[in-house]
């Protein structure tokens, strides 16, 4: 099976599979995140920690996310096997996020700072197991797997009038190609949905998913009115502006363009939550990149097609970030950062289908192990969204 | 290539694909248009004329509201088009004078009752 429509993952016991295959080391709060980075480090690049600012001082609905996020995490195809890094007296419940990736067949230990005694002990246990963790997980070999099993997240940052005309259509192709192979799609930032909801509605394959969209939108929508502020400030952002863009909705018309011409409104899910089927699923994430890709790689996306008309380095501690721009100055300027370039579409030197068959065979060979340049360069940005202030 | 793109048929606005010079034209549609004033490579020009309360039409579907008449070859941007949405400005001040909050372009279909 080599046809463009497999690549080579990690057929996981949970029947999942993975495109990458890491340790993922866990603080259960922001007072173990240093530990934690630091055994990560010891065994990078299969080494993966997640720093987040979180897991004490939460309370009801943050504290459920904090938790369901790392637990998502720790039972994510991506992820190989699982370390734990606990204070010991926090609120995230490290047996609970260890049981969680047992559960998903994957070989867990927790380290407790205070029971270990002191960041030395800690460190130094923690770097013993990963690289015991490390070399079992080295001799695991990828197999043929069928694309129909990715959920490809979709997604865009630093949007300028480029986005919307080439790199979002280019990765709409892409969604709907994946789609007709069986697969799954999800996009995010509910208020980048705010002027183009009755073009996803009208696709919508239920009455329950169209009314579950307007509503998650009018909700979104309700928040920011009730700031008492214009929503411009924020969306579109100064540099979107800057690019042309003038209000939310020329930039939402733009960005759901990435979600497919002809995809199907299947679910829409809450942050972090499991996507669970086939076709295009909405994520109810904000519309901070990095806060969205962390839920929508959560909800089990194994990747992120990621369009950047200005350029931004985002990138995810465990799933690759493949971004593609349509603007020729920034893939110039900023090389680094791109992997696909398919400005070619502006000046009309590629077709759309042209720049989405290149797309989709970087988007397999990516998911086959090449890196990504957000892996390259260490962008493994990670943040859970909050709605409450710490207690 | 050319210098501005029109991506629906209902558009009243394009796109400049590259910097537009005051005074050149641009065929789009198989309509010229005299370009008024410098329009940045990204930004809109309008195709005709907009009046005030109209809707701003690109990808086909409204991106706001033209705040002022807006004649064709200017450029269309926050300066003269408001968006509708999220707009909790427009309710503090409305709240604030107690004068009904203005119109905006088209909303979401409403929710059906469940």
């Amino acid at each position: 099976m080599t046809s463009p429509s497999a690549f080579l993952g990690y057929a996981r016991p949970d029947g999942r599979v993975g495109v990458r295959n890491h340790v993922l080391v866990v603080p259960t709060v922001i007072c173990s995140a240093v530990v934690a980075d630091r055994i990560a480090a010891s065994i990078a690049p299969i080494g993966a920690s997640l720093p987040h600012l979180a897991g004490c001082g939460q309370l009801g609905p943050d504290l459920t996310v904090t938790h369901e996020t790392l637990a998502a995490y720790c039972q994510h195809p991506n992820v190989g096997a699982v370390i734990v890094v606990a204070l010991g007296c926090e609120q995230v419940v490290a047996q609970q996020l260890s049981d969680a990736a047992r559960r998903a067949g994957k070989p867990a230990a927790i380290i407790a700072i205070q029971s270990e005694g002191g960041t030395l002990r800690a460190t130094a246990r923690g770097i013993e197991i990963a690289r015991q963790m490390a070399e079992t997980l080295s001799s695991v070999e990828r197999v043929w797997c069928r694309a129909s099993s990715l959920i490809l997240s979709v997604k865009c940052g630093g949007s300028d009038y480029t986005s919307g005309l080439a790199s979002n259509p280019v990765v709409g192709r892409v969604a709907d190609r994946l789609v007709d192979m069986g697969g799954a799609v999800v996009l995010g930032e509910i208020a980048e949905i705010m002027g183009a909801e009755h073009l996803l509605a009208d696709r919508a394959a239920s009455h329950e998913a169209a009314t579950r969209l307007l509503r998650v939108v009018n909700r979104v929508e309700a928040e920011a009115i009730a700031l008492g502020l214009d929503i411009r400030g924020t969306q579109p952002s100064p540099g979107n502006m800057r690019g042309g863009l003038t209000t939310i909705e020329e930039k939402s018309l733009g960005a759901t363009h990435k979600a497919g011409e002809r995809t199907r409104l299947e679910d829409v899910v809450a942050y972090s939550a499991p996507i669970t089927s086939k076709g295009l699923t909405v994520m109810d994430t904000p519309g901070l990149d990095v806060e969205s890709v962390t839920g929508m790689v959560g909800g089990g996306a194994q990747i992120c097609v990621f369009t950047t008309g200005l350029g931004t380095p985002t990138g995810n501690p465990i799933a690759p970030v493949v971004k593609v721009t349509g603007n020729t100055r920034t893939a110039q300027g900023m090389a680094d950062n791109i992997d696909v370039d398919v400005s070619g579409v502006m000046s009309e030197t590629e077709s759309l289908g042209a720049a989405a068959d290149r797309l989709l065979t970087e988007v397999l060979a990516v998911c086959s192990g090449r890196p990504t340049a957000a892996e390259r360069l260490g962008h493994r940005e990670f943040a859970i969204h909050r709605r409450n202030p710490t207690i | 290539m050319n210098a501005a793109l029109v991506i629906s048929e209902r558009d009243n606005v394009a796109t400049a694909l590259e910097p537009l010079d005051k005074g050149r034209t641009i065929t789009v549609r198989d309509q010229t248009v005299l370009v008024a004033e410098p329009i940045a490579r990204g930004h809109k020009v309008a195709l005709q004329t907009i009046r005030a309360g109209d809707a701003v039409i690109k990808y086909g579907s409204p991106i706001g509201t033209a705040s002022c008449d807006i004649a064709p070859g200017t450029h269309v941007h926050t300066h003269n088009v408001a968006s509708a949405r999220g707009r909790g400005d427009l309710a503090a001040s409305a709240a604030a004078s107690d004068v009904a909050r203005p119109a905006g372009g088209p909303r979401p279909t409403a929710e059906p009752a469940e």
